[in-house]
């Protein structure tokens, strides 16, 4: 396939940035975005010019640092997957794509695709976890949980933090991410314990770091490679009034 | 304190409530609405002059009031402080598919608003003696002006708009109240369908028959 990139460039937070045209030739089907992008940047290496910046790790869906903007999708226009995971044969040979960073107050543009998402980090701070000593693992089954909420919990905890659903609110609000959370633990009985203070203390968090709210639009969901569902929405706002 | 009364979350909940106590009050005043299309003015009017004297009612009043306030400057600070929240925006316009109508709220409410000052001048405003009228038989003034067919479009054209908000605020305020259910969340979305059409539909029934009737 040939493609035509337009892909933001901007040189650090402060800078202005803009699109920049690549063509891309002999694009295998099989590639992934990521390793497309990797081609892109060996070409430029070459040319002894400055290669994309973007954020990646694991590369199998799971760390969630690879977000972009990709065609006016967050993760590009496939449902539930990540950018790592999306191959390039979901695109047709002669298409424009144009890729942009998450676009967030609280997201900031560190370079190019970059954004720093370590406001998400601060509202995990905030209550996101258990205060427990950890020891060694407890067998299964030594607390009994009911079924439902065993599973419900599990697919709110799936979430990986990648910012796609702020990327993709019209208000940049974090709620989904944030209910997540806040549904992960207070389902089991190891969470239940501070369920109050952690619902208070992630959206105030949350508000600080300057995210928008939420207008249950859905868009977060729509988007969201782990598929986080809107109920924990309801959840969040829900534990937030048991809080008071 | 401060940081729980305005967060948010809690702002929103305020909204909430707000936004489904005038959800409650419009099929009220449809009812009372219907009674213009009697040939005979008294019911309309005694009707009207009750709403005004009733002390409970009274009270409401001000209830109502304060809701389509708190409503109105909840809804514009956080749509300001949303807009804030990207200060630059996308390049590309969002291709997610999303509820159409959740996107225009503020713009469907603010058209409302519109029309809710409209509406104060031509009744409330009268009954407050602000206004030169005769509080007493709001039957005739509403059907003079329903005969004069600017406004009748502006009518209709809010009733449209009106409906367009309501089609997303009934069951998201649900959803903003927390109260979400595997059984009821599906009956409240019907519910909000049924509101969001029927409602406006009552109110438009009246406008066109009177407008074409004599
Ligand atoms: S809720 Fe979904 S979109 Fe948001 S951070 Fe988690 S995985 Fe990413
Ligand atoms: S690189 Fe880890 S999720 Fe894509």
């Amino acid at each position: 396939m040939n493609l035509t990139l337009k892909i933001w460039r901007q040189k650090n937070a402060k800078a202005k940035g803009g699109f920049v045209t690549y063509k891309m030739e002999n694009v295998s089907p099989a590639m992934s975005f990521l390793e497309m992008l990797d081609a892109l940047n060996e070409k430029l290496a070459k040319e002894n010019r400055d290669p994309v910046a973007f954020d990646h790790d694991c590369r199998e869906g799971i760390c969630g640092s690879c977000g972009m903007y990709i065609n006016g999708h967050p993760h590009g226009p496939v449902p539930a997957i990540t950018t790592c995971h999306l191959p390039m044969r979901y695109f047709s040979d002669g298409d424009t794509i144009r890729v942009e960073p998450w676009r967030a107050k609280a997201f900031p543009v560190v370079k190019d695709l970059i954004v720093d998402r370590s406001a998400f980090d601060k509202i995990q701070c905030e209550g996101g976890f258990i205060s427990l000593d950890t020891g060694s693992a407890p067998d299964a089954g030594s607390i009994p949980v009911r079924k439902r909420d065993a599973d419900t919990s599990f697919d709110a905890a799936i979430c990986i933090g990648c910012g796609a659903c702020v990327a993709a609110c019209k208000n940049a609000s974090a709620m989904l991410f944030v209910s997540a959370r806040i549904s992960q633990y207070a389902l089991l009985p190891q969470g239940r314990t501070e369920a109050r203070e952690r619902a208070g203390a992630m959206v105030a968090g949350m508000d600080e770091a300057g995210f928008g709210s939420c207008s249950n639009t859905g868009a977060c969901e729509a988007e969201c490679p782990k598929e986080i569902k809107l109920t924990n929405i309801a959840r969040l706002n829900r534990e937030y009034y048991k809080a008071y | 304190m401060n940081k729980i009364l305005f967060s948010s979350v809690s702002m929103k909940f305020v909204m909430a409530l707000a936004g489904i106590f005038l959800l409650l009050f419009l099929p009220v005043h449809l009812a009372i609405n219907l009674m213009l299309l009697k040939n005979d003015p008294e019911p309309f009017n005694s009707a009207a002059a009750f709403m005004s004297s009733f002390p409970v009612i009274k009270v409401i009043e001000v209830v109502l009031f304060a809701a389509l306030l708190i409503h109105l400057f909840y809804g514009i600070y956080l749509q300001i402080k949303n807009l804030l929240a990207r200060p630059v925006r996308y390049a590309v316009n969002t291709r997610t598919k999303v509820s159409f109508f959740s996107k225009f709220m503020i713009w469907t409410g603010l058209s409302i608003l519109i029309f809710l000052v409209l509406h104060f001048f031509n009744f409330y405003f009268i009954k407050l003696g602000l206004v030169p009228g005769n509080p007493e038989d709001f039957y005739s003034h509403a059907h003079a002006l329903f005969k004069i067919p600017a406004y009748n479009y502006i009518y209709l054209g809010c009733f449209i708009l009106l409906g367009l908000h309501l089609f997303h605020a009934f069951s998201s305020a649900f959803q903003t109240l927390g109260l979400n259910h595997r059984i009821w969340t599906p009956v409240v979305k019907v519910l909000a369908r049924i509101w969001a059409i029927g409602i406006p539909a009552g109110f438009a029934l009246i406008s066109l028959t009177l407008w074409v009737s004599r």
